[in-house]
């Protein structure tokens, strides 16, 4: 085994003196603080925006920039009609390392879709953000592009999202009871409580029909941020 | 009597008015300089009623929070002289500022008032008094604690505050010989006059070498970066490392009002005081002959202006050099001190005197 002698490098005469690196190192930083300074005054006569003067994003103000890739809250996408996706094959819960996803199965009205969610519950608490229910799903019914990082709440509950704020990304706890003016074309049980909606407003009055009304558009609504 | 009594009170009031707040402004400049240098924008959240100021209110939620923060002693620890440690400290930084000179006399009515809180004779030997008894304030903290890493850290700062005291004490020797005075009045009264006609005879001028002596001693003195180690706040534990509350920020206070007593002692010995290039008590006198007559109250307040005007420089100087240097470890610092400095302030003091043996004349 070949041995590496590493020698340090002697220090020159001007760097033992210690001064003349002192004073290159001021101008260093002396650069930088009058500069910034200089940028500082600029801007707050609304001058030279176009030059930053800091590195710093004002955070809840100013947000940073996502990656396109960037995995934020999750969300659930919803067909032309307003009823979700999904159809609770059950791939991402089972798959979800964290099992923090709790999905109970309805007969959907319609013969084709065979199946729709009832429920459908992250707990965000316990969610490692890990993405495999995305990756699993076979409808492109769950996404995790809504850009929202900042999930905080005051208790374990509130860290648990139900189908209403799931498939609305704009709705932010604290939703209250859910009886309040969500309007949902389907009916849904969120977080386990009493069934809520019905299916009137697509499929009329009678709920099984052999072929639905609307065609199953693939595109998913829009973010509403 | 009364008068003269109520004079030294406002003069006094006006010193510790002006060094306090400086002090207190210093933990802002500290932030927010250091977040110009690296491109950041520093603290600017704490607001009134809306209002942020550029974070100045910071430093005020600093005061209030080490206010109600819970004050510990350790078990065991000297209950008094754990108290006493940094009083001691704040208390010898703060009476050093009475000897320093911030403006020429004050001619009121027909009363003569010197713009210093104490005309002491032996001025410069009272202020270094002062400093060295602080050292006391930092031993102290370290013994009361009843703990060994307090003890350790106090016992390298004092090492270090002494070491570097006599490389101090060494570099400013020439100043006196040169001038020929202890009491900084006069001294800097010596540094109004012009060599050849036109450069001011300042400190700066007259003892370069001792000037950069006594700034670096002047550092570790204070235990800023980079010479901060007996601190450390982190990462070395330090003399302090047992206080909590705003005994811990007495240390912390002590530290920014000893940075002004140094940038003032810079000031006074080395950049002329309260002089003005030009400036006679009678307006300017410029070297290719004009004459510019003032009043005598704006001669005054040229000289104030003045005085606060290089002291903020220095402040900002130390500043920069804070956020540029890296720390020294303890046997760099040792080395620095007692082979690098000494020997080199030693030799300004031989060169001074033979130079003035030979041409005393020429000052």
């Amino acid at each position: 085994m070949a041995v590496k002698v590493v020698r340090r490098r002697e220090l020159t005469f001007s760097e033992q003196l210690y001064v003349p690196q002192i004073l290159a190192g001021l101008k260093v930083t002396s650069a930088h603080f009058f500069r910034n300074l200089a940028l500082h005054v600029a801007h707050s006569l609304g001058l030279l925006t176009h030059l930053s003067a800091s590195v710093t994003f004002q955070y809840p103000e100013q947000p940073r920039p996502l990656a396109a890739r960037f995995r934020s809250r999750h969300r659930l996408t919803v067909r032309e009609e307003g009823t979700p996706r999904c159809v609770a094959c059950m791939l991402c819960e089972t798959v979800c390392p964290a099992k923090c996803i709790t999905i109970v199965a309805g007969e959907h009205p319609d013969p084709n879709v065979e199946k729709y969610p009832v429920r459908f519950d992250i707990d965000l608490g316990v969610c490692v953000y890990c993405g495999y229910c995305v990756e699993v799903c076979p409808e492109d019914a769950i996404r995790m592009d809504t850009g929202i990082l900042d999930v905080a709440a005051y208790s374990r509950d509130e860290m648990k999202l139900d189908i209403h704020e799931l498939m609305d990304p704009a709705l932010r706890k604290p939703l209250g009871d859910c009886s309040c003016s969500l309007r949902f074309p389907h009916q849904c049980r969120p977080a386990g409580g009493p069934m809520k909606g019905d299916w009137t407003g697509i499929y009329g009055e009678t709920p099984n029909v052999s072929k639905p009304l609307v065609d199953r558009p693939r595109t998913c609504m829009p973010i509403k941020h | 009597m009364i008068t003269d009594l109520a004079i030294k009170l406002v003069l006094a009031g006006i010193v510790f008015f002006g060094v306090l707040n400086l002090a207190g402004l210093h933990t802002w400049i500290e932030r927010k300089q250091s977040a110009i240098i690296q491109d950041r924008i520093g603290a600017n959240r704490a607001s009134i009623l809306g209002f942020r100021l550029m974070g100045l209110f910071h430093p005020l939620a600093d005061a209030v929070k080490m206010f109600t923060k819970e004050d510990i002693i350790p078990a065991g620890a000297d209950r008094v002289l754990h108290t006493l440690a940094p009083v001691f400290s704040v208390f010898f930084a703060l009476v050093a500022f009475a000897a320093i000179p911030f403006g020429d006399r004050l001619l009121l009515g027909d009363r003569v008032i010197e713009l210093q809180v104490a005309k002491i004779d032996v001025g410069l030997l009272y202020i270094f008094a002062m400093l060295s008894l602080g050292v006391y304030g930092v031993i102290l903290a370290g013994f009361a604690s009843r703990s060994n890493y307090a003890v350790m850290g106090g016992l390298r700062a004092t090492a270090q505050m002494i070491s570097y005291e006599i490389a101090l004490g060494i570099a400013i020797i020439g100043i006196v010989m040169v001038y020929g005075t202890m009491d900084l009045q006069e001294l800097v009264r010596g540094q109004g006059r012009h060599l050849g006609g036109w450069l001011p005879l300042w400190g700066i001028v007259v003892q370069p070498v001792a000037f950069f002596v006594f700034l670096t001693a002047a550092l570790a003195e204070t235990k800023r970066v980079p010479f901060d180690l007996p601190e450390g706040e982190s990462e070395i534990i330090g003399y302090f490392v047992e206080y909590s509350g705003m005994k811990f920020g007495m240390f912390f206070l002590t530290d920014f009002l000893e940075t002004i007593m140094v940038a003032c002692l810079a000031t006074t010995l080395f950049f002329g005081g309260w002089q003005v290039p030009y400036l006679t008590p009678n307006g300017f006198q410029f070297p290719w002959g004009s004459t510019l007559p003032i009043s005598h109250w704006a001669y005054v307040f040229f000289g104030i202006a003045s005085f606060s005007t290089k002291v903020l420089v220095f402040c900002w100087l130390f500043m920069q050099l804070r956020w540029t240097l890296p720390r020294f470890r303890y046997d760099q610092l040792m080395r620095l001190g007692w082979l690098g400095l000494f020997p080199i302030s030693v030799a300004n003091l031989l060169i001074t005197g033979v130079l003035l043996a030979l041409f005393t004349e020429g000052f």
